[in-house]
Protein backbone atom coordinates (compact mmCIF):
# COMPACT_ATOMS: atom_id res chain seq x y z
CA UNK A 1 0.00 0.00 0.00
CA UNK A 2 1.56 3.26 -0.96
CA UNK A 3 -0.24 6.49 -0.61
CA UNK A 4 0.99 9.13 -3.56
CA UNK A 5 1.31 12.29 -0.85
CA UNK A 6 3.00 13.71 -3.57
CA UNK A 7 -0.16 13.86 -6.21
CA UNK A 8 -2.51 14.58 -3.14
CA UNK A 9 -0.42 17.35 -1.95
CA UNK A 10 -0.42 18.87 -6.11
CA UNK A 11 -3.93 18.36 -6.14
CA UNK A 12 -4.42 20.58 -2.66
CA UNK A 13 -1.51 23.18 -3.60
CA UNK A 14 -3.36 23.44 -7.51
CA UNK A 15 -7.19 23.47 -5.97
CA UNK A 16 -6.21 26.09 -3.88
CA UNK A 17 -4.18 28.71 -5.96
CA UNK A 18 -6.87 28.30 -8.77
CA UNK A 19 -9.89 28.30 -6.85
CA UNK A 20 -8.55 31.91 -4.85
CA UNK A 21 -6.74 32.87 -7.24
CA UNK A 22 -10.37 32.83 -9.67
CA UNK A 23 -12.22 34.22 -7.12
CA UNK A 24 -10.08 37.16 -6.65
CA UNK A 25 -9.69 38.12 -10.44
CA UNK A 26 -13.67 37.62 -10.13
CA UNK A 27 -13.86 39.85 -7.42
CA UNK A 28 -11.25 42.50 -8.96
CA UNK A 29 -13.61 42.46 -11.80
CA UNK A 30 -16.86 43.09 -10.05
CA UNK A 31 -15.23 46.25 -8.01
CA UNK A 32 -13.71 47.41 -11.72
CA UNK A 33 -17.36 46.89 -13.22
CA UNK A 34 -19.20 48.93 -10.14
CA UNK A 35 -16.77 51.79 -10.01
CA UNK A 36 -17.53 52.16 -13.64
CA UNK A 37 -20.95 51.72 -13.47
CA UNK A 38 -21.26 54.34 -10.29
CA UNK A 39 -19.19 56.67 -12.36
CA UNK A 40 -21.29 56.50 -15.37
CA UNK A 41 -24.19 57.09 -13.15
CA UNK A 42 -22.93 60.48 -12.37
CA UNK A 43 -22.19 61.41 -16.19
CA UNK A 44 -18.41 60.56 -16.26
CA UNK A 45 -16.73 57.44 -17.06
CA UNK A 46 -14.15 55.36 -15.31
CA UNK A 47 -12.22 54.14 -18.58
CA UNK A 48 -9.24 52.79 -16.19
CA UNK A 49 -11.70 50.47 -13.96
CA UNK A 50 -13.65 48.74 -17.38
CA UNK A 51 -10.62 48.19 -18.55
CA UNK A 52 -9.12 46.47 -15.82
CA UNK A 53 -12.50 44.76 -15.19
CA UNK A 54 -12.68 43.49 -18.55
CA UNK A 55 -9.32 41.93 -18.40
CA UNK A 56 -10.16 39.81 -15.04
CA UNK A 57 -13.07 38.63 -16.69
CA UNK A 58 -11.35 38.14 -19.74
CA UNK A 59 -8.92 35.57 -17.86
CA UNK A 60 -11.48 34.02 -15.63
CA UNK A 61 -13.14 33.06 -19.10
CA UNK A 62 -9.53 31.73 -20.39
CA UNK A 63 -9.53 29.68 -16.75
CA UNK A 64 -13.36 27.93 -17.47
CA UNK A 65 -12.37 27.70 -21.26
CA UNK A 66 -8.98 25.90 -19.79
CA UNK A 67 -11.08 23.59 -17.31
CA UNK A 68 -13.88 22.79 -19.94
CA UNK A 69 -10.28 21.50 -22.38
CA UNK A 70 -9.39 19.72 -19.47
CA UNK A 71 -12.68 17.77 -19.28
CA UNK A 72 -13.07 16.90 -22.98
CA UNK A 73 -9.20 15.86 -22.99
CA UNK B 1 -26.26 -6.37 -31.88
CA UNK B 2 -24.96 -8.32 -29.87
CA UNK B 3 -26.26 -11.76 -28.55
CA UNK B 4 -27.44 -10.79 -25.31
CA UNK B 5 -29.13 -13.19 -22.55
CA UNK B 6 -31.84 -12.32 -19.83
CA UNK B 7 -29.43 -12.23 -17.51
CA UNK B 8 -27.17 -9.91 -19.19
CA UNK B 9 -29.98 -7.82 -20.46
CA UNK B 10 -30.99 -7.69 -16.50
CA UNK B 11 -27.10 -6.50 -15.25
CA UNK B 12 -27.63 -3.48 -18.31
CA UNK B 13 -31.07 -2.28 -17.25
CA UNK B 14 -30.05 -2.24 -13.58
CA UNK B 15 -26.84 -0.35 -14.28
CA UNK B 16 -28.86 2.02 -16.23
CA UNK B 17 -30.85 2.38 -13.00
CA UNK B 18 -27.88 3.34 -11.24
CA UNK B 19 -26.90 5.56 -13.68
CA UNK B 20 -30.42 7.34 -13.33
CA UNK B 21 -30.11 7.10 -9.39
CA UNK B 22 -26.28 8.56 -9.68
CA UNK B 23 -27.91 11.38 -11.70
CA UNK B 24 -30.25 12.06 -9.12
CA UNK B 25 -27.84 12.01 -6.16
CA UNK B 26 -25.64 13.97 -7.58
CA UNK B 27 -27.43 16.70 -8.88
CA UNK B 28 -27.17 18.43 -5.89
CA UNK B 29 -23.59 18.82 -6.10
CA UNK B 30 -23.48 21.00 -9.36
CA UNK B 31 -26.72 22.97 -8.11
CA UNK B 32 -27.22 22.71 -4.69
CA UNK B 33 -25.99 26.22 -4.28
CA UNK B 34 -27.27 27.65 -7.31
CA UNK B 35 -30.77 26.54 -6.52
CA UNK B 36 -30.29 28.19 -2.29
CA UNK B 37 -29.31 31.20 -3.31
CA UNK B 38 -31.18 31.62 -6.18
CA UNK B 39 -28.89 32.17 -8.97
CA UNK B 40 -31.27 30.04 -10.85
CA UNK B 41 -34.72 28.86 -10.43
CA UNK B 42 -34.67 25.04 -9.23
CA UNK B 43 -36.34 23.39 -12.57
CA UNK B 44 -34.12 25.92 -14.61
CA UNK B 45 -31.17 24.60 -12.54
CA UNK B 46 -31.40 20.89 -12.59
CA UNK B 47 -32.72 21.18 -16.51
CA UNK B 48 -29.28 22.66 -17.01
CA UNK B 49 -27.34 20.36 -15.53
CA UNK B 50 -28.79 17.94 -17.37
CA UNK B 51 -28.28 19.30 -20.37
CA UNK B 52 -24.16 19.80 -19.81
CA UNK B 53 -24.53 16.03 -18.22
CA UNK B 54 -25.61 14.12 -21.62
CA UNK B 55 -23.59 17.05 -23.79
CA UNK B 56 -20.36 15.66 -20.72
CA UNK B 57 -21.20 12.09 -21.48
CA UNK B 58 -19.88 12.31 -24.93
CA UNK B 59 -17.33 13.87 -24.54
CA UNK B 60 -15.05 11.22 -23.88
CA UNK B 61 -14.34 7.24 -23.20
CA UNK B 62 -11.19 7.04 -21.31
CA UNK B 63 -12.73 6.82 -17.91
CA UNK B 64 -15.09 4.15 -18.52
CA UNK B 65 -12.55 0.78 -19.20
CA UNK B 66 -10.76 1.90 -16.03
CA UNK B 67 -13.52 1.31 -13.29
CA UNK B 68 -13.14 -1.69 -12.26
CA UNK B 69 -9.31 -1.67 -12.66
CA UNK B 70 -7.27 -1.69 -9.94
CA UNK B 71 -9.79 -2.38 -7.35
CA UNK B 72 -11.43 -5.92 -8.19
CA UNK B 73 -9.14 -8.63 -10.12
CA UNK B 74 -11.59 -8.82 -13.58
CA UNK B 75 -10.86 -12.17 -14.28
CA UNK B 76 -13.50 -14.43 -13.76
CA UNK B 77 -16.03 -11.93 -13.14
CA UNK B 78 -19.31 -12.62 -14.02
CA UNK B 79 -22.53 -10.88 -14.82
CA UNK B 80 -23.62 -12.20 -11.27
CA UNK B 81 -21.52 -10.18 -9.67
CA UNK B 82 -21.81 -7.00 -11.83
CA UNK B 83 -25.24 -7.21 -11.01
CA UNK B 84 -24.91 -7.94 -7.37
CA UNK B 85 -22.87 -4.90 -6.97
CA UNK B 86 -25.39 -2.65 -8.60
CA UNK B 87 -28.53 -3.89 -6.57
CA UNK B 88 -25.76 -2.80 -2.75
CA UNK B 89 -25.40 0.20 -5.15
CA UNK B 90 -28.60 1.64 -6.23
CA UNK B 91 -30.19 0.56 -2.39
CA UNK B 92 -27.90 2.75 -0.76
CA UNK B 93 -27.87 5.59 -3.59
CA UNK B 94 -31.51 5.36 -2.62
CA UNK B 95 -32.00 4.96 0.95
CA UNK B 96 -28.98 8.43 1.30
CA UNK B 97 -31.05 9.90 -1.08
CA UNK B 98 -34.38 9.59 1.09
CA UNK B 99 -33.05 10.90 4.60
CA UNK B 100 -31.26 13.72 2.20
CA UNK B 101 -27.93 12.84 2.69
CA UNK B 102 -24.72 13.21 0.06
CA UNK B 103 -22.51 10.36 -0.69
CA UNK B 104 -20.57 9.32 -3.18
CA UNK B 105 -22.12 7.20 -6.03
CA UNK B 106 -19.23 6.21 -7.37
CA UNK B 107 -17.50 4.98 -3.01
CA UNK B 108 -21.28 2.91 -3.26
CA UNK B 109 -20.50 1.06 -6.64
CA UNK B 110 -17.05 0.35 -5.96
CA UNK B 111 -18.73 -1.24 -2.21
CA UNK B 112 -21.15 -2.97 -4.03
CA UNK B 113 -18.08 -4.55 -6.64
CA UNK B 114 -15.95 -5.56 -3.32
CA UNK B 115 -19.07 -6.75 -1.77
CA UNK B 116 -19.97 -8.97 -4.60
CA UNK B 117 -16.00 -9.93 -5.62
CA UNK B 118 -15.47 -11.23 -2.17
CA UNK B 119 -18.79 -12.88 -1.81
CA UNK B 120 -18.06 -15.08 -5.27
CA UNK B 121 -14.27 -15.17 -5.21
CA UNK B 122 -12.98 -14.59 -1.35
CA UNK B 123 -11.30 -12.34 -0.13
CA UNK B 124 -7.73 -12.58 -2.66
CA UNK B 125 -10.28 -10.90 -5.38
CA UNK B 126 -9.56 -7.41 -3.51
CA UNK B 127 -6.90 -5.36 -3.26
CA UNK B 128 -6.96 -4.39 -0.11
CA UNK B 129 -4.33 -1.30 -0.13
CA UNK B 130 -6.51 -0.06 -2.81
CA UNK B 131 -9.37 0.42 -1.02
CA UNK B 132 -7.44 2.78 1.83
CA UNK B 133 -5.82 5.14 -1.60
CA UNK B 134 -8.27 4.82 -3.37
CA UNK B 135 -11.54 4.80 -1.12
CA UNK B 136 -10.20 6.17 2.77
CA UNK B 137 -7.89 8.58 2.44
CA UNK B 138 -9.56 10.57 -0.92
CA UNK B 139 -12.62 10.56 1.14
CA UNK B 140 -11.20 12.36 4.31
CA UNK B 141 -8.91 14.49 1.99
CA UNK B 142 -11.10 15.63 -0.76
CA UNK B 143 -13.75 17.96 1.76
CA UNK B 144 -10.56 19.25 3.40
CA UNK B 145 -9.19 20.31 0.22
CA UNK B 146 -12.16 21.62 -1.16
CA UNK B 147 -13.14 23.42 2.38
CA UNK B 148 -10.03 25.06 3.18
CA UNK B 149 -9.89 26.30 -0.24
CA UNK B 150 -13.68 27.31 -0.65
CA UNK B 151 -13.17 29.04 3.41
CA UNK B 152 -10.19 30.97 1.84
CA UNK B 153 -11.99 32.29 -0.94
CA UNK B 154 -15.03 33.00 0.80
CA UNK B 155 -13.10 35.26 2.91
CA UNK B 156 -11.45 36.62 0.24
CA UNK B 157 -14.21 37.89 -1.78
CA UNK B 158 -15.93 39.56 0.94
CA UNK B 159 -12.86 41.43 1.78
CA UNK B 160 -12.00 42.67 -1.82
CA UNK B 161 -15.86 42.77 -2.69
CA UNK B 162 -17.14 44.97 -0.05
CA UNK B 163 -17.47 48.26 -1.53
CA UNK B 164 -18.93 46.45 -4.87
CA UNK B 165 -22.11 47.90 -6.05
CA UNK B 166 -25.65 45.62 -4.75
CA UNK B 167 -26.84 45.65 -8.20
CA UNK B 168 -23.20 44.49 -9.89
CA UNK B 169 -22.61 42.28 -6.97
CA UNK B 170 -25.94 40.58 -7.78
CA UNK B 171 -25.49 40.49 -11.31
CA UNK B 172 -22.31 39.49 -10.92
CA UNK B 173 -22.26 36.34 -8.84
CA UNK B 174 -25.11 34.94 -10.18
CA UNK B 175 -23.12 34.63 -13.60
CA UNK B 176 -19.99 33.50 -11.88
CA UNK B 177 -22.48 30.66 -9.98
CA UNK B 178 -23.64 30.02 -12.62
CA UNK B 179 -20.87 29.17 -14.57
CA UNK B 180 -19.03 27.25 -12.47
CA UNK B 181 -22.05 25.24 -11.51
CA UNK B 182 -21.88 24.27 -15.35
CA UNK B 183 -18.19 23.16 -15.26
CA UNK B 184 -19.02 20.56 -12.45
CA UNK B 185 -21.98 19.36 -14.44
CA UNK B 186 -20.25 18.92 -17.22
CA UNK B 187 -17.16 17.00 -15.31
CA UNK B 188 -20.15 14.74 -13.59
CA UNK B 189 -21.19 13.78 -16.63
CA UNK B 190 -17.72 12.90 -18.09
CA UNK B 191 -16.96 11.22 -15.14
CA UNK B 192 -20.14 9.18 -14.11
CA UNK B 193 -21.81 8.40 -17.21
CA UNK B 194 -18.57 6.89 -18.25
CA UNK B 195 -18.44 4.16 -15.17
CA UNK B 196 -22.17 3.27 -16.16
CA UNK B 197 -20.69 2.78 -19.45
CA UNK B 198 -17.48 1.00 -18.06
CA UNK B 199 -19.95 -1.12 -16.25
CA UNK B 200 -22.04 -2.26 -19.16
CA UNK B 201 -19.24 -2.78 -21.15
CA UNK B 202 -17.63 -4.83 -18.17
CA UNK B 203 -20.62 -6.99 -18.35
CA UNK B 204 -20.93 -7.27 -22.14
CA UNK B 205 -17.46 -8.23 -21.87
CA UNK B 206 -18.09 -10.89 -18.75
CA UNK B 207 -21.17 -12.27 -21.01
CA UNK B 208 -18.87 -12.68 -23.85
CA UNK B 209 -21.26 -10.50 -25.77
CA UNK B 210 -18.34 -8.43 -27.16
CA UNK B 211 -14.55 -9.19 -27.36
CA UNK B 212 -12.72 -8.49 -24.23
CA UNK B 213 -10.72 -4.54 -24.64
CA UNK B 214 -13.45 -3.47 -27.08
CA UNK B 215 -14.82 -0.13 -26.60
CA UNK B 216 -17.98 0.84 -25.73
CA UNK B 217 -20.62 -0.15 -28.08
CA UNK B 218 -22.45 3.32 -29.07
CA UNK B 219 -25.68 2.16 -28.25
CA UNK B 220 -23.93 2.05 -24.47
CA UNK B 221 -22.74 5.71 -24.56
CA UNK B 222 -26.24 7.01 -25.95
CA UNK B 223 -28.31 5.07 -23.36
CA UNK B 224 -25.82 5.97 -20.36
CA UNK B 225 -25.47 9.53 -21.08
CA UNK B 226 -29.45 9.90 -21.42
CA UNK B 227 -30.11 7.76 -18.48
CA UNK B 228 -27.65 9.62 -16.15
CA UNK B 229 -28.86 13.33 -17.92
CA UNK B 230 -33.09 11.94 -16.92
CA UNK B 231 -31.94 11.32 -13.48
CA UNK B 232 -30.27 14.49 -13.21
CA UNK B 233 -33.25 16.39 -14.19
CA UNK B 234 -35.58 14.63 -12.10
CA UNK B 235 -33.66 15.84 -9.40
CA UNK B 236 -32.52 14.67 -5.80
CA UNK B 237 -34.48 17.51 -4.36
CA UNK B 238 -33.63 16.24 -0.47
CA UNK B 239 -30.09 16.14 -1.31
CA UNK B 240 -30.21 19.50 -3.15
CA UNK B 241 -31.78 20.78 0.48
CA UNK B 242 -29.74 19.54 2.61
CA UNK B 243 -26.60 20.52 0.50
CA UNK B 244 -27.77 24.08 0.13
CA UNK B 245 -29.32 24.87 3.12
CA UNK B 246 -29.16 22.06 5.60
CA UNK B 247 -25.21 22.43 6.34
CA UNK B 248 -25.18 25.91 6.23
CA UNK B 249 -26.82 29.09 4.99
CA UNK B 250 -24.42 30.29 1.69
CA UNK B 251 -25.17 34.11 0.03
CA UNK B 252 -24.47 34.40 -3.17
CA UNK B 253 -20.48 35.06 -2.69
CA UNK B 254 -20.29 31.96 -0.58
CA UNK B 255 -22.26 30.15 -2.93
CA UNK B 256 -20.04 30.97 -5.91
CA UNK B 257 -16.71 30.49 -3.79
CA UNK B 258 -17.60 26.74 -2.76
CA UNK B 259 -18.62 26.06 -6.16
CA UNK B 260 -15.48 27.11 -8.10
CA UNK B 261 -13.64 25.24 -5.47
CA UNK B 262 -15.33 22.41 -6.19
CA UNK B 263 -14.85 22.66 -10.02
CA UNK B 264 -11.34 23.30 -9.32
CA UNK B 265 -10.46 20.10 -6.84
CA UNK B 266 -12.52 18.08 -9.19
CA UNK B 267 -10.55 19.60 -12.33
CA UNK B 268 -7.07 19.35 -10.35
CA UNK B 269 -7.94 15.54 -9.02
CA UNK B 270 -8.77 13.68 -12.10
CA UNK B 271 -6.34 15.30 -14.22
CA UNK B 272 -3.27 15.29 -11.37
CA UNK B 273 -3.37 11.24 -10.95
CA UNK B 274 -5.15 11.31 -7.09
CA UNK B 275 -8.89 10.88 -7.68
CA UNK B 276 -11.40 12.75 -5.28
CA UNK B 277 -15.10 12.24 -5.26
CA UNK B 278 -17.36 15.04 -6.65
CA UNK B 279 -19.34 14.93 -3.34
CA UNK B 280 -17.04 15.13 -0.93
CA UNK B 281 -15.55 17.86 -2.60
CA UNK B 282 -18.73 19.63 -3.31
CA UNK B 283 -19.93 19.03 0.17
CA UNK B 284 -16.98 20.07 2.27
CA UNK B 285 -16.68 23.04 -0.52
CA UNK B 286 -20.06 24.41 0.95
CA UNK B 287 -19.12 23.86 4.35
CA UNK B 288 -15.55 25.74 3.85
CA UNK B 289 -17.76 28.51 2.01
CA UNK B 290 -20.24 28.39 5.03
CA UNK B 291 -17.99 29.17 7.65
CA UNK B 292 -15.77 32.06 5.37
CA UNK B 293 -19.03 34.51 6.06
CA UNK B 294 -18.38 36.65 9.45
CA UNK B 295 -20.76 34.58 11.49
CA UNK B 296 -21.12 32.23 9.28
CA UNK B 297 -21.77 28.94 10.83
CA UNK B 298 -21.90 24.92 9.74
CA UNK B 299 -24.69 23.00 11.19
CA UNK B 300 -22.47 19.99 12.34
CA UNK B 301 -25.45 18.00 13.20
CA UNK B 302 -26.14 17.71 9.67
CA UNK B 303 -22.72 17.22 8.64
CA UNK B 304 -21.67 14.38 11.30
CA UNK B 305 -24.60 12.45 9.72
CA UNK B 306 -23.46 12.88 6.66
CA UNK B 307 -20.20 11.84 7.53
CA UNK B 308 -21.64 8.99 8.63
CA UNK B 309 -23.28 8.07 6.05
CA UNK B 310 -19.54 8.19 3.71
CA UNK B 311 -18.00 5.63 6.36
CA UNK B 312 -20.79 3.67 5.74
CA UNK B 313 -21.34 3.87 2.23
CA UNK B 314 -18.50 1.13 0.95
CA UNK B 315 -19.19 -1.74 4.09
CA UNK B 316 -23.46 -0.95 3.66
CA UNK B 317 -23.38 -1.63 -0.33
CA UNK B 318 -20.73 -4.06 -0.19
CA UNK B 319 -22.84 -6.40 2.44
CA UNK B 320 -25.92 -5.87 0.13
CA UNK B 321 -23.95 -6.95 -2.66
CA UNK B 322 -22.26 -9.54 -0.83
CA UNK B 323 -26.01 -11.06 0.46
CA UNK B 324 -27.29 -10.58 -3.50
CA UNK B 325 -24.16 -12.78 -4.41
CA UNK B 326 -24.92 -15.51 -2.44
CA UNK B 327 -28.67 -15.49 -3.13
CA UNK B 328 -27.51 -15.97 -6.86
CA UNK B 329 -25.89 -19.00 -6.39
CA UNK B 330 -28.79 -20.14 -6.00
CA UNK B 331 -29.11 -20.54 -10.06
CA UNK B 332 -32.11 -18.89 -11.74
CA UNK B 333 -34.72 -18.66 -8.76
CA UNK B 334 -32.02 -16.57 -7.10
CA UNK B 335 -31.65 -14.10 -9.66
CA UNK B 336 -35.39 -13.59 -9.43
CA UNK B 337 -35.55 -13.13 -5.88
CA UNK B 338 -32.82 -10.38 -6.20
CA UNK B 339 -34.30 -8.83 -9.15
CA UNK B 340 -37.85 -9.03 -7.10
CA UNK B 341 -36.15 -7.51 -4.27
CA UNK B 342 -34.46 -4.76 -6.01
CA UNK B 343 -37.89 -3.98 -7.73
CA UNK B 344 -39.42 -3.98 -4.20
CA UNK B 345 -37.22 -2.32 -2.34
CA UNK B 346 -36.92 0.51 -4.83
CA UNK B 347 -40.83 0.80 -4.80
CA UNK B 348 -40.70 0.93 -0.92
CA UNK B 349 -38.39 3.73 -0.77
CA UNK B 350 -40.16 5.70 -3.22
CA UNK B 351 -43.59 4.85 -1.59
CA UNK B 352 -41.94 6.30 1.64
CA UNK B 353 -40.35 9.09 0.50
CA UNK B 354 -44.31 10.40 -1.04
CA UNK B 355 -45.21 10.53 2.68
CA UNK B 356 -43.24 13.98 2.73
CA UNK B 357 -42.31 15.11 -0.27
CA UNK B 358 -39.72 17.50 -1.30
CA UNK B 359 -39.15 18.73 -4.86
CA UNK B 360 -38.53 21.64 -6.87
CA UNK B 361 -41.46 24.07 -4.85
CA UNK B 362 -40.17 23.61 -1.21
CA UNK B 363 -36.66 22.55 -2.17
CA UNK B 364 -35.38 25.91 -0.22
CA UNK B 365 -37.25 25.41 3.30
CA UNK B 366 -34.77 24.45 5.65
CA UNK B 367 -36.26 20.95 7.07
CA UNK B 368 -36.94 21.18 10.94
CA UNK B 369 -34.92 19.16 12.64
CA UNK B 370 -31.68 20.96 10.35
CA UNK B 371 -31.79 23.93 12.04
CA UNK B 372 -32.07 22.13 15.64
CA UNK B 373 -28.62 21.98 18.26
CA UNK B 374 -27.22 18.30 17.69
CA UNK B 375 -28.20 15.45 15.87
CA UNK B 376 -29.58 11.63 16.89
CA UNK B 377 -31.41 12.80 20.08
CA UNK B 378 -33.03 16.02 18.50
CA UNK B 379 -34.41 13.96 15.17
CA UNK B 380 -36.06 11.35 17.05
CA UNK B 381 -37.46 13.98 19.08
CA UNK B 382 -38.68 15.71 15.91
CA UNK B 383 -39.74 12.39 14.45
CA UNK B 384 -42.45 11.63 17.44
CA UNK B 385 -42.92 15.32 18.01
CA UNK B 386 -43.70 17.09 14.84
CA UNK B 387 -45.92 15.04 11.85
CA UNK B 388 -44.27 13.48 9.21
CA UNK B 389 -41.30 15.63 8.68
CA UNK B 390 -37.94 14.64 7.07
CA UNK B 391 -36.48 13.62 10.17
CA UNK B 392 -39.15 11.31 10.78
CA UNK B 393 -39.09 10.29 6.82
CA UNK B 394 -35.39 9.96 7.25
CA UNK B 395 -36.10 7.78 10.80
CA UNK B 396 -38.69 5.27 8.84
CA UNK B 397 -35.90 4.68 6.33
CA UNK B 398 -33.11 3.76 8.52
CA UNK B 399 -35.54 1.80 10.35
CA UNK B 400 -36.44 0.13 6.27
CA UNK B 401 -33.02 -0.29 5.83
CA UNK B 402 -32.40 -2.27 8.92
CA UNK B 403 -35.20 -4.24 8.20
CA UNK B 404 -33.60 -5.09 4.65
CA UNK B 405 -30.35 -5.62 6.16
CA UNK B 406 -31.51 -7.84 8.74
CA UNK B 407 -31.85 -11.31 6.13
CA UNK B 408 -28.33 -10.98 6.16
CA UNK B 409 -25.78 -12.00 8.94
CA UNK B 410 -25.00 -8.65 10.07
CA UNK B 411 -21.99 -9.19 11.69
CA UNK B 412 -20.02 -6.79 9.17
CA UNK B 413 -22.54 -3.91 10.47
CA UNK B 414 -20.52 -3.63 13.55
CA UNK B 415 -17.38 -3.08 12.64
CA UNK B 416 -18.87 -0.57 9.97
CA UNK B 417 -19.60 1.97 12.79
CA UNK B 418 -16.03 2.47 14.21
CA UNK B 419 -14.91 3.14 10.22
CA UNK B 420 -17.59 5.96 10.21
CA UNK B 421 -16.38 7.50 13.11
CA UNK B 422 -13.14 8.24 11.06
Amino acid sequence: MKIDWEALGSVFGVSLFATVALVALFTLGLVGLSKHEAATEQGGSATLARSGAYLCFALVTAAVTYGIYLIVA
Amino acid sequence: MEHITLLLGIVIITALVFDFTNGFHDTANAMATTISTGALKPKTAVAMSAVLNLVGAFMSVEVAKTISKGLVNEEGIQPEVIFAALVGAILWNLVTWLVGLPSSSSHALMGGLIGAAVASAGLGAVNGGVVVTKVLIPAIAAPLVAGIAAYLAAKLTYKLGDKVGEKTSAKGYRAGQIASAGLVSLAHGTNDAQKTMGIITLALIAGGAIAPDANPPVWVIVSAGVAIALGTYLGGWRIIRTMGKGLTDLQPQQGFAAQTSAASVILASSNLGFSLSTTHSCSGAVMGAGLGRKGGVVRWSTATRMFVAWGLTLPAAALVSAAAELVMRAGDIGIAAVTVFLVGSCLAIWLISRRQVVDHTNVNEVAPAGTEEPGVVTTAIAAVTVPPTVAAAGTAAAVTDEDLKATIPAATQTPAAPAAAV
